[in-house]
């Protein structure tokens, strides 16, 4: 006792060192002067708070220890009446936004992308087990791809998208060619320079980009050639209210946004789950699980992770080309290492190769901010603290994907 | 006469203050990398807080207080070393000691998760824009190399100069000669054996981190006072660059950080004078680039054999 006593003390000392140039000598700018405002009940506080915290700690270590358990996993195997949930999921999700308010339907608009980029870098992360830091500038290039063709060549989104998708499949090619014999955190190291690089060139090429303001006025997806506007962009052409005799409704736009958003949600969801049980699928995980073995059993370890690679930066072009698409401009804010750090926060929460897991991240990691905009400066703070956590006590995830496996019975 | 020599003269001192400042950082990469194999990310928030340890006690202090200059940056660098030795400790306490054995991919993505954290904590704290840092280091030394132009070098710059010089002597001698730098030195050759031994290496990696975090913060403050002004994000671009230099110089070996560090600094001044300013960040992430691809163990690295 009187040892724990103690420790719990050298804590506490350890906290002030820590809080009191943070949060217990707080600057304040006053004209060209930095003056001082000391907070020292602040510091008292978190001494106070890690002192107990310390004390009780095998207590309160309890409850994480039996829930390190019981979380659920998610079965290999797909459960009978599967198919049927599917259909009612995807039945509702399409229906849903015609009986929703605006916000909510932008919102869910937001998490489709998520879903969208966080199934792409699942290939790269959760299935190939390459840790790619750089899934940002594939993103990026993605969105000013759409954006320099529309600004250069007038393409529509529907005409664009499939470029989108190929020029940054084609980077992620290009780029992974020569790193992808790195090891895992050099590869990490490396791919966040090509992320940095690729944001940088953004906003340096100013002839081409349009330097850090971006490109604007990108216009949103037709329907067959229908634009979803107030008014015709071209002379003579009908908007799709008009062609159909209804009342222009912004809410229309954004329901089409939704659904949009959900059909190539969709179709990365059908894509991934059909690549990973194809050969190349299994050869990915075998990869991620034993290189050496992989090798030893004829496999060519670039040529696997090359494929993760390039299919991976492909969905996140067609994320990217949406999201230009959705908010009419792009610059090189958007593609930070943040949003990197955001998308793998979502595979990695998710359940890193569980795809039903990375969908409930994306939702739960675009929603509870939303819900929580009050507490928005806390935002990131917990992000990261949460990233911590999670590394701690379930470092596989929300809902990990359980293993089609074989034991010997004893 | 041209003047050309001065100008690279010129360019050369502000290299080396460059580079010093990311050879102070990079060893504490090459250090925690040399002893338990993982990249610490949140090692560039660490400078990042001992630069703002050193404007709160520049502040407390006052400018106008009439102390000598020394003494007063001495005052900044002691607290801003005991502050951020604790933040290391703790840092490694929290968030990779509990991950020890675990993938290395995990231990990645709690740093990254660590170093987010940092960052929103400063910037909670202390506010996210920028903070200008009052100059109390006046004066330059001039001198003429024959031609109109005047190669000026600030003695803040003289100062970085000077102290990393000394602080990297004394941190040679003391990884040689004190039992715990021959302790590290034993578990960066091999850990198991080292604890075999008798040696406590949860000791050893706890005192890496100090170790790095006192330099990483010298680093801080010495580059707030020269350069004038900080945020909390600032950390995150010197440490990727402070990581490419210790990957230039072979990661894991503390002289290779040294070399490594004080080449990137003055690759990146020439080439932000003499190619395109706007491109030097770009030039650096590219030289990390080429030098995993072509020579990932680094020009003083020891090749790292695979073992199944």
């Amino acid at each position: 006792m009187a040892n724990q006593i103690k420790n719990a003390f050298i804590a506490a000392i350890l906290t002030a060192f820590i809080v009191t140039p943070v949060f217990g000598l707080q600057l304040v700018r006053q004209g060209a002067r930095t003056l001082m405002a000391p907070h020292w009940s602040n510091v008292l506080i978190a001494m106070a708070v890690v002192f107990v915290g310390q004390l009780l700690r095998p207590w309160l270590a309890l409850p994480f220890k039996r829930m390190k358990g019981t979380l659920p996993t998610l079965p290999a195997a797909p459960v009978q009446g599967h198919k049927w949930m599917m259909i009612v999921l995807i039945v509702a999700a399409i229906v849903w936004p015609f009986f929703s308010d605006r916000g909510s339907v932008d919102i869910a608009t937001l998490v489709l992308i998520y879903v969208m980029l966080g199934l792409g870098l699942n290939i790269v992360v959760g299935f190939a087990g390459l840790l790619d830091l750089g899934f940002v500038g594939f993103y990026a290039v993605g969105a000013y791809t759409y954006a320099l063709l529309y600004h250069w060549g007038g393409w529509s989104f529907w005409e664009a998208l499939p470029f989108s998708g190929a020029i940054a499949a084609l980077f992620g090619f290009v780029l992974g060619f020569p790193v992808l014999r790195l090891r895992g955190d050099y590869l990490a190291i490396v791919t966040l320079g090509f992320g940095e690089i690729i944001r940088l060139l953004l906003i340096n090429l100013n002839w081409l980009t349009g330097g850090p303001d971006g490109i604007s006025g990108i216009p949103k997806p037709t329907v067959f050639g229908l634009e979803m506007a107030r008014t015709a962009s071209v002379e003579g052409q009908k908007t799709f209210h008009e062609f159909f005799g209804l009342t222009f409704q912004n809410q229309h736009v954004i329901v089409y946004l939704y659904l949009t958003a959900l059909l190539l949600a969709l179709i990365t969801l059908f894509v991934a789950t059909r690549l990973k049980r194809m050969p190349v699928g299994r050869a990915w995980e075998a990869l991620r699980e034993d290189e050496i073995a992989c090798r030893s059993l004829g496999l060519n370890p670039t040529r696997i992770k090359l494929s993760a690679f390039t299919l991976g930066a492909m969905f996140a072009g067609f994320g990217g080309a949406f999201f230009a698409a959705r908010q009419g401009l792009v610059n090189p804010e958007s593609f930070t290492f943040i949003e990197s750090a955001l998308i793998l926060a979502i595979v990695v929460l998710g359940g890193m190769g569980s795809q039903v897991g990375v969908i409930l991240a994306a939702i739960l990691l675009t929603v509870l901010p939303e819900l929580a905009r009050e507490f928005a400066e806390y935002r990131m703070l917990m992000f990261g603290l949460v990233m911590v956590l999670m590394m701690m006590w379930r470092p596989q995830g929300l809902l990990p994907m359980k293993r089609p496996h074989v034991e010997l019975e004893k | 006469m041209s003047d050309l020599l001065p100008q690279l003269t010129q360019q050369f001192f502000n290299g080396l203050s460059l580079g010093a400042i990311y050879a102070l950082i990079a060893i504490g990469y090459t250090m925690v990398y040399g002893i338990i194999g993982m990249i610490n990310f949140a090692h560039g928030e660490i400078y990042m807080i001992g630069a703002y340890v050193g404007l709160v006690t520049l502040t407390a202090i006052g400018t106008q207080s009439g102390a000598p200059v020394p003494l007063i940056v001495a005052a900044m660098l002691i607290a801003a070393m005991a502050v951020t030795g604790v933040y290391g400790f703790a840092v490694e306490r929290v968030a990779y000691r509990p991950l020890r054995g675990s993938p290395r991919l995990v231990a990645l993505i709690s740093a990254i998760g660590m170093s987010i954290f940092l960052q929103n904590w400063v910037a909670l704290g202390q506010g996210a824009r920028d903070m200008a840092v009052p100059n109390i280091i006046f004066g330059a030394v001039n001198f003429t190399m024959g031609s109109k132009f005047d190669v000026t070098v600030p003695y803040s710059r003289i100062m970085i100069i000077v102290v990393t010089i000394v602080l990297m002597i004394v941190l040679s001698l003391f990884i040689k000669y004190s039992r715990m730098g021959r302790a590290s030195r034993a578990c960066s050759q091999d850990m198991h054996m080292a604890n075999l031994l008798g040696i406590d290496t949860n000791r050893v990696i706890s005192f890496t981190f100090v170790l790095g975090a006192v330099l990483a913060a010298v680093g801080g403050v010495l580059i707030a006072l020269t350069i004038g002004k900080l945020n909390p994000f600032i950390g995150f671009i010197v440490g990727i660059k402070a990581f490419t230099a210790a990957v230039l110089g072979g990661i894991g070996s503390i002289p290779g950080a040294m070399l490594g560090g004080v080449l990137l600094g003055l690759v990146e001044t020439f080439a932000a004078a003499y190619i395109s300013s706007q491109y030097k960040d770009i030039i650096a992430f590219l030289l990390l680039v080429l030098i995993l691809l072509f020579r990932p163990t680094g020009l003083l690295g020891k090749p790292e054999v695979e073992k199944v």
